[in-house]
């Protein structure tokens, strides 16, 4: 392989460049005295400690966190079934299911909030009495997590040795302990994929929710939403430092363990 | 193992949380407030064109920098030995992990006159440049937003491109040029489609970007659906109709960037 | 390496804690109140009070200042869920969407009669808001609410133009400065359509009110004509904007004119003499609120005469509260901004509601100059539709010649 050139890093460097801006001004204005986005008037920790003491902030932070979490856990029980469905499926009718499970993806997700908001106020009118709020909020989270659960479980299945599972049964297990000792350790990969996809996509939705959450149930984009309406308080730039802090953290954990096992796979290898 | 069975929960949620609703849309368009059939609705998103236009065109311009911004970086992270593209494509993704209103709101701050940018230019004696309340920073907005969709569709298609194919090509004669043409483009095609739809989708139907970045005068008409629904000009019904419309345009959008891509295998690329 | 990972969180919970221990809270929420007893009736039965109120429109504990939402919940055990709207018509088209149920509202004057019009308030039982007393009699029975039946005023306010005067160094006299050339690019704009139409149709000298669809179109064209000057079309982001500087010129309400000078005094505010807009925010309870008495209680607290002057020195509205008034300091109490003098209120017409067909016509008209552009080609999107369909074609077509080449070799 030829060495890179220099104006292909420099152009790495420019694009991460484009990518970070706006988040180091995010980061140090987490640490400005001024409460106004236009001056910089010192150096202060203060945010970090209000941001604690801001009912408002923490509350919708942990909504957030209940409602990803409930979410991405039923979408992937719910994507995971309905993949080991519809890999069993026969040709066209898995064509219908799978066009239908696109739609949340494709369709714009405006389209998708407000088509959910039609739902709930039109259920409203029949059913009679109950609120948009947390539970309006988790059914329109489950519905958009739990294609990328499919999505991602589905190729893993198609990967999978048919055979294996046939093997296993005639080896004396019981279908179900076939399924849960062959088929998921099997599709595991593909699982954890899809639900650390679904928790993300919960996590940052802003769209859907901000047409589904009703009044007394608010997630953290939502509450930030209403913030840049006016001031965004200077908290916010503290939580979001933190949260990048936090994400930096986990990435590096996992990018360095990574990197170590493939190390020691390559050793084994040569040794081997 | 062939049991459909597994699938039924979801697809009694799908009918329920994916097909009625969107039944309920169409519905909604061809409805009046009382609930009779019209085509009012539909005949007075005719009077919004410009602004769906405004949507497609700007959408567009976004989606074709984010290609040619990203193509570049994609094959040169595929390049690189594998614990380099490993961290390459974490500082990828790290952005998308922090809420897009906070990073389009620090946009605002860097876009302003007063702004980051606008002071450092200052500082080598040029500006003060109007770039916040533009179509130019509506762009922007969509471009930084949706880059990372771009970036990572095409880096995986390319990390599959083996090197041995472009040294084959080379040996055969090919200058870079060659080799782009006719070796790692058309190979790269199924990413640029996807790439292409995951950015150009959202763009078109935003409705933060242009608020905060266009200073509420360049509407999209993501914007327009939310005035219908929960804002000023409240009309469910009308917002049926021109959520209908955005959708059917867009489907015709990526029936087009389709056409380009003939192979199969799509599904595992949209994750 | 999974231990390390949990050893690293539990490092970051223990210092999180430390933080929150460490330092004292720093709002008030001490206030006197009236009658303390009436407060304790809903004391531990776990009641939550869904509260919608405008952006930056009570004391909310920042710099010092009184806690309101806190002072309550300590006073009476009632939690209160506290979200804010920031026009009129969002609230409107919020609680028509039928997705929200709230306990207390605090539209102004005109969205109140249309919602009684509408039958979307729920009659207040003043016996519940003794605190109604200390409301001065000239707010009592307005316009809007000719009976009193619906409404407790909150404070009133009126309308001008907040200008910088590094950047503005005539007086401004006129709304006519809105439309200056000289100023293109410098200039915010109301993001609502009564606000907006109603400072074009006093520029017309037509009525803030008028129902003729010519004035209103005339109105429209001025907005438009105006439209390359506006920088921004804004609601609270004025704040920031005038605040830093980015804007020389900007409409808005005299309360928050007022808090915007405290902190920058190169800021000045000013009521043009073609008139203005007078408005008055009540707070109301709507039809399907899940707690009709507690919001009672809330209203009567906010009607407090500490808790009232807290809010006011706040966010620096006018006050409708006499015993509130009694309690505001010198500056506040005297400021020719809040409590302007009578030729100005003379000239100041209030919003009334307008009829369904011209609500109608007012948005469609609005939505129209939002979304008016005039560097737009009608003939390039059809083209370039056009274009893209045609290419798609061409593609095919050379693939399936390329294909069948292929299969001659």
């Amino acid at each position: 392989m030829r060495k890179e050139r220099w104006y292909s890093k420099l152009y790495v460097w420019v694009v991460m460049l484009f990518l970070y801006a706006p988040i180091f001004v995010l980061i140090a204005y987490s640490f400005n005295a001024n409460k106004s986005r236009g001056k910089w008037t010192g150096f202060t920790l203060n945010w970090y400690n209000e941001l604690f003491h801001n009912e408002l902030i923490i509350q919708s932070l942990i909504n957030t966190l209940i409602v990803a979490l409930f979410a991405s856990v039923i979408a992937t029980v719910l994507g995971t079934a309905a993949a080991l469905g519809i890999n069993g499926m026969k040709k066209r009718s898995r064509a219908l299911v799978m066009n239908l499970t696109y739609m949340p993806i494709i369709n714009p997700e405006i389209v998708t909030g407000v088509s959910l908001m039609l739902l709930f106020v039109s259920a409203r009118a029949i059913l009679g009495e109950f609120e948009l709020g947390f539970v309006t909020l988790l059914l329109a989270h489950i519905s958009f997590c739990t294609p990328y659960v499919i999505l991602n479980v589905l190729p893993k299945l198609r990967q999978m040795d048919r055979f294996t599972y046939e093997a296993a049964l005639d080896l004396g297990c019981s279908p179900r302990m076939a399924f849960f000792k062959v088929v998921i350790p099997e599709i595991m990969p593909g699982i954890t994929a899809g639900f650390l996809m679904a928790l993300t996509y919960s996590v940052d939705d802003f769209i859907i929710s901000y047409f589904n959450s009703g009044s007394s149930f608010q997630t953290l984009p939502i509450t930030i939403y209403s913030m840049t309406r006016k001031r965004l308080s200077p908290e916010i730039n503290a939580l979001s430092t933190i949260i990048f802090a936090v994400i930096l953290l986990i990435l590096l954990l996992v990018n360095i363990n990574g990197s170590r096992k493939e190390r020691a796979a390559t050793k084994r290898r040569v040794e081997g | 193992m062939r049991s459909k069975a597994a699938s039924i929960p979801y697809l009694i949620w799908m009918v329920l949380f994916t097909v009625i609703p969107l039944g309920l849309v169409v519905f909604f368009a061809f409805t009046d407030t009382s609930g009779n059939f019209t085509i009012a609705n539909i005949s007075q998103v005719g009077q919004y064109m410009p602004v769906l236009m405004r949507s497609i065109w700007l959408s567009l311009i976004a989606t074709v920098i984010c290609l040619v911004v990203a193509y570049p970086l994609a094959y040169i992270m595929s390049r690189r030995k594998s614990y380099q593209q490993r961290t390459l494509l974490m500082l990828v993704m790290l952005p998308m992990w922090m809420n897009f209103l906070l990073r389009t709101y620090a946009w605002m701050t860097l876009l302003e006159r007063n702004g980051v940018i606008n002071r450092l230019l200052g500082l080598i004696g040029l500006g003060p440049f109007e770039m916040i309340n533009t179509q130019g920073a509506v762009v922007l907005g969509m471009v930084y937003n949706y880059l990372p969709f771009m970036i990572i569709p095409l880096y995986t298609i390319m990390t599959k491109i083996d090197n041995s194919v472009i040294e084959a090509a080379q040996d055969l004669g090919a200058n870079t040029g060659n080799v782009f043409a006719r070796v790692i483009i058309p190979l790269s095609v199924p990413g640029i489609t996807t790439g292409i739809t995951m950015v150009f989708v959202p763009a078109v139907s935003t409705f933060i970007i242009s608020r905060m970045l266009g200073g509420g005068s360049n509407l999209l008409i993501g914007d327009l659906i939310d005035m219908q629904f929960l804002g000023a000009a409240y009309n469910p019904n009308l917002g049926s109709a021109i959520s209908l419309v955005l959708m059917v345009v867009i489907l015709i959008c990526m029936s087009v960037t389709n056409q380009f891509d003939s192979s199969e295998g799509r599904e595992e690329m949209m994750v | 390496m999974k231990k390390r990972l949990k050893r690293l969180l539990a490092c970051t919970l223990a210092l999180a804690l430390t933080v929150i221990c460490a330092s004292p809270a720093m709002a008030t929420t001490e206030v006197e109140v009236t009658d303390p007893d009436y407060y304790t009736k809903f004391q531990g039965q776990n009641i939550t009070l869904n509260v919608y109120n405008w952006g930056e429109y009570i004391s909310d504990g920042s710099d010092d200042s009184l806690d309101v939402n806190k002072a309550f919940e300590e006073l009476t055990g009632i939690k209160v869920n506290y979200t804010t709207f920031d026009t009129n018509e969002s609230l409107y088209a919020k609680l028509r969407s039928g997705g929200a149920s709230y306990d207390i509202i605090i539209p102004s004057d005109y969205m109140v009669s249309k919602m009684i019009q509408e039958d979307m308030l729920e009659k207040l039982d003043f016996s519940q808001i003794p605190n109604f007393q200390y409301i001065d009699e000239s707010y009592v029975n307005p316009d809007y609410d000719p009976t009193n039946e619906y409404s407790v005023p909150y404070t009133w306010g009126t309308v001008g133009i907040i200008y910088n005067t590094n950047l503005v160094t005539e007086p401004v006299t006129s709304w006519d400065i809105l439309w200056d050339e000289d100023y293109a690019g410098d200039i915010l704009m109301f993001s609502n359509s009564r606000d907006a139409f109603g400072i074009a149709l006093k520029k017309l000298g037509y009525s803030m009110n008028t129902e003729d669809p010519d004035e209103l179109q005339e109105a429209a064209d001025l907005l438009k004509e105006q439209k390359p000057l506006v920088q921004a079309y804004v609601m609270d982001q004025i704040f920031d904007k005038m605040q830093g500087g980015e804007a020389a010129l900007a409409p808005y309400y005299a309360g928050d004119a007022l808090t915007m000078i405290a902190d920058s005094p190169e800021l000045a505010f000013a009521v043009p003499e073609e008139g203005t807009n007078i408005f008055f925010d009540a707070i109301c309870i709507p039809k399907g609120a899940k707690n009709v008495e507690a919001a009672h209680m809330y209203i009567n607290f906010l009607c407090e005469p500490e808790v009232a002057a807290a809010n006011i020195e706040y966010i620096c509205y006018s006050t409708p509260n006499s015993a509130a008034y009694e309690l505001l300091d010198e500056e506040t109490a005297n400021s020719p901004i809040s409590y302007p003098p009578q030729e100005i209120l003379d000239k100041a017409e209030a919003f009334v509601n307008l009829s369904e067909d011209t609500n109608l016509l007012l948005e469609s008209l609005w939505t129209e100059v939002l979304t008016d552009d005039q560097s737009y080609n009608t003939w390039a999107m059809p083209l370039f539709l056009a274009a893209g369909i045609l290419f798609s074609i061409g593609v095919n077509v050379a693939r399936r010649i390329r294909k069948k080449k292929e299969q001659m070799y």
